[in-house]
């Protein structure tokens, strides 16, 4: 079952850069939108919350791949040009993920005592001094273990690059290695397995080491932080 | 009383939720310097007339002034429309505020608590800040928990910085709403004892929502006696806690003495 275990590993680790640079572009773009989005959807213009609930509900309601297929085959029908798949890939993976972690902030924005608001508002700190200094600090926290599980996603939802030729471990496995090693799937599939899990037990440790971050940010006390870090356990 | 004797004045502001009517084209005024306590059982509307005056909420009707400035209004030609945002931060900027949870801020420390609005809203250079946050921490004796964050004082503790933090913007107006209902009695004496002192050494005036009776007549030139969003008695402490004229400012000053 095992011959060959080294073609297949080094073949598709040949995928993995790819697979961590449309990742790592997706949760930038992710992170981006989100916050954005997020707070639009808390603005008092009735226009800026339209606009955030429009992209949230539009990326969040359709198909990622037809997504994907739309970016990279569809509109260069009508601007012109192609984008470079990776790049289309890092775009699709990061507005659609974009539209969930926009929910991720709102809901961790409101979360945040209406007192935490109301003892802004009594030092008289303007709109956008409250949420930068008060209530974004404070919200963050709420926020990880959220981006973790969505990360997690984004990671796995990378694999749909390679339906538009992006050569990542997944088109590895599945253009490269499997049509001319049939008989040994089961061995490449189970490596690609492997190769993800690792990949987003790396994403689950920095988040970790975000949220204990994030608690001390928040200026959550020893107690919860210990909890936090106990549970990391390192 | 000459405008320029009045610090806050209502006229005639009625404020609802939903259906509930809490007050009813309330009047009252406050001279500057002036200490008023209000009084009356829960849900009279006591709460909320420190809410309007600090913008947390809006009137429903009438108007309400801070020295000669509208809060609830401004001016536009000879009319009086609602206020925008601006102006509510200008007339706010008077006001001051200490909540019955503190409501400090988690995520910075004692000394940035008392020096963050300063700085970003009067624009302060950050050594008179932190000067000045020095000086009142000392003044409630915390001057040793300026690095400390808030989740490592008690109660107590967390109120009378609250109070040093409403006093570091230097306001016109102190409002206190039910400071010491959160905290155990010995605690709840060491806030009493700060405000006691800021009565008497500065020159603010108090708005004070309070059960702690004692502490009302010690400090208070006046006490508002609250029923049904009005006022039925005002009167000095003396004359209101002694002899007051009202029945049921009688059985609620006996049922919180019971208590």
């Amino acid at each position: 079952m095992f011959d060959n275990f080294e073609l297949f590993l080094t073949t598709l680790l040949r995928g993995a850069p790819l697979t961590v640079a449309a990742t790592g572009g997706g949760i930038v773009l992710t992170i981006l939108l989100s916050f954005v989005a997020g707070l639009a959807m808390l603005s008092r213009s009735r226009w800026v919350r339209f606009l955030a609930r429009v992209y949230v509900e539009g990326w969040r309601g359709t198909s990622e791949v037809v997504q994907l297929f739309w970016i990279y085959f569809a509109v260069p029908l009508l601007v012109g040009f192609q984008l470079v798949p990776l790049w289309a890939g890092i775009l699709v993976l990061g507005l659609n993920h974009g539209a969930y972690g926009a929910e991720i902030v709102r809901g961790a924005v409101n979360a945040v005592p209406r007192a935490q608001h109301e003892g802004a508002i009594a030092l008289n700190l303007g709109p956008a001094q409250r949420i930068r200094k008060v209530i974004l600090p404070q919200a963050f926290v709420e926020m990880v273990p959220p981006f973790n599980n969505l990360f997690i996603q984004l990671l796995k939802s990378s694999s749909l690059l390679s339906l538009i030729t992006v050569t990542e471990i997944t088109n590895q496995g599945v253009q490269v290695l499997v049509p001319n090693y049939t008989g040994q799937a089961l061995t490449i599939f189970l490596i690609m397995l492997v190769l993800y899990l690792i990949l987003s037990l790396v994403i689950t440790v920095v988040m970790r080491l975000v949220e204990r971050w994030a608690a001390r940010v928040a200026g959550r006390p020893a107690t919860a932080r210990a909890r936090v870090t106990g549970e990391l356990g390192i | 009383m000459p405008a320029d004797d009045v610090m806050i004045r209502f006229d005639k502001v009625v404020k609802r939720f939903g259906d509930n009517v809490v007050l009813r084209e309330l009047d009252f005024q406050a001279r500057p310097g002036e200490h008023v306590t209000l009084i009356g059982p829960s849900g009279s509307g006591k709460t909320t007339i420190l809410r309007l005056l600090m913008g947390l909420e809006r009137v429903n009707g009438g108007t309400i002034q801070v020295g000669d400035e509208y809060l609830s209004h401004m001016r536009r030609g000879d009319k009086l429309v609602p206020a925008d945002e601006r102006h509510l931060r200008k007339v706010r900027r008077r006001i001051g505020m200490v909540f019955q949870q503190f409501n400090l801020f988690p995520n910075m420390n004692v000394l940035r608590n008392l020096t963050e609005a300063p700085i970003s809203v009067l624009g302060q250079p950050r050594e008179q800040a932190e000067a000045r946050a020095k000086e009142l921490l000392d003044m409630v004796g915390l001057a040793e928990k300026l690095t400390a964050n808030p989740a490592e004082l008690s109660g107590g503790q967390q109120q009378r910085v609250a109070i040093a933090r409403a006093l570091a913007m230097q306001p016109d107006v102190l409002l206190l709403d039910e400071v010491t209902s959160a905290l155990d009695p010995e605690l709840a004496a060491g806030v009493l004892d700060v405000l006691r002192d800021i009565a008497r050494s500065t020159d603010v005036t108090l708005l004070c929502v309070t059960h702690a009776m004692k502490f009302a007549r010690d400090i208070s030139d006046r006490v508002l006696m609250f029923d049904g969003g009005k006022i039925i008695e005002d009167a000095p402490p003396a004359e209101i806690f002694d002899s007051p004229r009202e029945a049921r400012t009688r059985d609620f000053l006996q049922s919180v003495i019971e208590t």
